[in-house]
This record gives C-alpha cells, structure tokens and sequence, in this order.
C-alpha cells in the first residue's frame, strides 16, 4: 500500500504529484456542459480545481474574432490544461489529437489519451489505447490515461510509462457511481503512479468513496456540470474530495461485524 | 485555387502564406494550431509556408470537454 506507508500528519502537505507537476488540488474537472462560459469559469473556480480538460475541435470558420472562448474564461495562464482525445476511436486520431494539442498549447505535454470503443456506451478501447500510449510516451508527452476497471490494463499502461492511470467508476457522463470498488483497490494497490477515477460520479459521495479507497484523485464533468446549481455541486466535489482523502490518511476504523462496542463508559452506572 | 479548410472548398488568390490563410478565417489572435495534408505546421513557420492548390487544411483550437 503506497500511500498509507507515508505518514501524512498534516494534510497541507499531502501534495499531489503527476508526473512532472505538482498540485494541490485533487479534483480534476471539465470544461464542458455548462450553460455559458461564466457558469464554466464559476464552477472551476468554486471547485478548488488546478487541472481542466479541453477538448481539441475544428475552429469555426469566420468567426468573429471579438466572440469569447473557452480560453478568456479559463486562461491557460491560471490552469493546468489537460487536452483530451474524446471523440477519438482509434490509436490514430488521438495521436494526431494531442500532437496539435501539444501545438496549439506551445509544447504542453501533459495530456489525457482517451480512446473510445463505441458511441453507445462509450467504453475505452484499451487495444487501441495501449498502442496510442507507446506512441505518445516516446513522443514525449506525458500521458494520463482513461481506461477500463481491468488491473492488468492498468498495469500495462503504468509499464509503458503512462504518468497516470485514470480507470472509469462508471460509463461517462452516467453519474452511476463506483461499480467496482474492489477492482479500483486491485488497480490502487498494484500503482506505482497515481489513480484516478475518471468518469461516472455522480454526487459527492462518490467522489468521497474513490478518495477513500485510496485513489489520488477524480476526474468529473457532468457531476458537476448537469447538477441544478452547478457552482455549489463544485464546492460539494471540494469538500468530498477533501473529506475522503483525509479519511484515507487519518485510516479507518476497523469494521466490527454482528458486535457493538460502545463509545461511553460501561463502568459507574446509577444503580 | 481551391483548398480545403476544415472539411469546407475555400477560394484564395494565389501567393498566400499559412498565415494569411488563418488571417482571413479569423482565428489568428486565438490560441489555435494548423495542420497540412496530416502534417502540424509549428507556428514558427506559417509565415514561410505558401498554401498550394488542393492542399487540405484543419484549423483547431480548445474548447469546453471533459
């Protein structure tokens, strides 16, 4: 267990370490699904967090030049930007995605590979995301990956050299929760780079519980995003995940089963 | 001559640099990135790059995504 050898005594501390970068915050968010691009700003900021995904798309057009973007509200200057490939299906286009992403970025090479098996269920190919990570690895780039619950993927994708290893809790964008916490502590266990559930929170408890079993961080959108007042869902996610990675450090309880033990003293009782 | 820019026939004049082209379409003060026939065309060199006849152009920038 990597992390509970490190006696956290003070959780200003407990720095989060992705790759080559350091951060406080361990709630990463997205930027997408929001009604305008003040609510976006307002979520972010409301949320404590430091990195942000993006997506990479055809620009419009003609557009004019006066029309805000994502980037006057979310300025690369004030976040860490984490560029995506969703959308993509294959090793391919998430190559070509991130290799004009580290363009566009002026050589940022912290990215999030993405590879999708199908638009139903939007489920990671994890053949083509493998071959995607030798790639990017290679060229440099520092790659979180998306991937499915299965340990011996994600053992795979540390082994190539991945920076971080980002399992599903549920399908995107489902907001099912956890379904598999059992194979989320296989994956944490066997790490030695961080774990991140991304993918499928849907309130704060969820948020909470992935923090509890150990991951080092989550990663949501639409939790967040299509909550009905986005900006206090935000602060709820801080707090959750806050909340559940103090309790991973502080250590839990043991659980007792079919006995109580109570808390006050059984001795000196009014007779 | 026609090009293609992001999926869309375009008509330019000849003589055009990269970067007239993402001048005229608008995105030059963005943040954006450029990519020719499948190859990223860096920054540095979109003022020494001339567009040609067919040449198929995608235009990207960053927008909101989880």
């Amino acid at each position: 267990m990597k992390l509970s050898e490190q006696l956290v005594v003070d959780s200003t501390s407990d720095k989060f370490i992705v790759g080559s970068r350091e951060f406080n915050s361990r709630l990463l968010v997205g930027t997408g699904k929001y009604k305008d691009f003040k609510e976006t700003k307002d979520a972010i900021t409301e949320s404590g967090a430091e990195i942000v995904t993006v997506a990479i798309r055809r620009t419009n057009i003609g557009q004019n030049l006066d029309e805000p973007s994502l980037i006057d509200f979310v300025p690369p200057s004030d976040f860490t930007y984490l560029p995506n490939t969703a959308g993509c299906f294959n090793a391919e286009d998430s190559i070509r995605t991130l290799r004009l992403a580290r363009e566009l970025l002026e050589g940022h090479n912290l990215v999030k590979l993405e590879v999708l098996g199908d638009k139903e269920t939007l489920y990671p190919n994890v053949i083509e995301t493998i071959e995607a990570a030798k790639v990017l690895v290679k060229d440099g780039f520092e790659v979180m990956v998306y991937t499915s619950d299965d340990p011996i993927v994600a053992k795979i994708l540390e082994d190539i050299g991945c920076v971080a290893i980002m399992p599903l809790a549920s399908l995107i964008g489902s907001g099912m929760g956890i379904l598999n916490p059992w194979n989320l502590e296989i994956i944490i266990k066997n790490s030695s780079v961080p774990v991140i559930v991304d993918a499928g929170v849907g309130t704060a408890s969820d948020a909470s519980i992935a923090m509890e079993l150990g991951c080092d961080g989550v990663l949501m959108n639409t939790a967040i995003a299509e909550a009905k007042n986005p900006i206090m869902m935000a602060g709820a996610m801080r707090k959750a995940i806050e909340a559940g990675r103090e309790a991973y450090l502080a250590g839990r309880m043991n659980k007792k089963l079919y006995q109580g033990d109570p808390s006050s003293p059984t001795s000196g009782l009014i007779k | 001559m026609k090009i293609w820019v992001n999926g869309e026939i375009k008509n330019f004049d000849e003589n055009l640099t990269v970067y007239n082209l993402v001048e005229e379409i608008g995105v030059v003060s963005k943040k954006f990135a450029v990519e020719c026939n499948g190859e990223i065309i860096p920054k540095s060199n979109l003022k020494d790059t001339l567009v040609k006849e067919g040449d198929k152009f995608e235009i990207v920038g960053a927008v909101g995504g989880g």
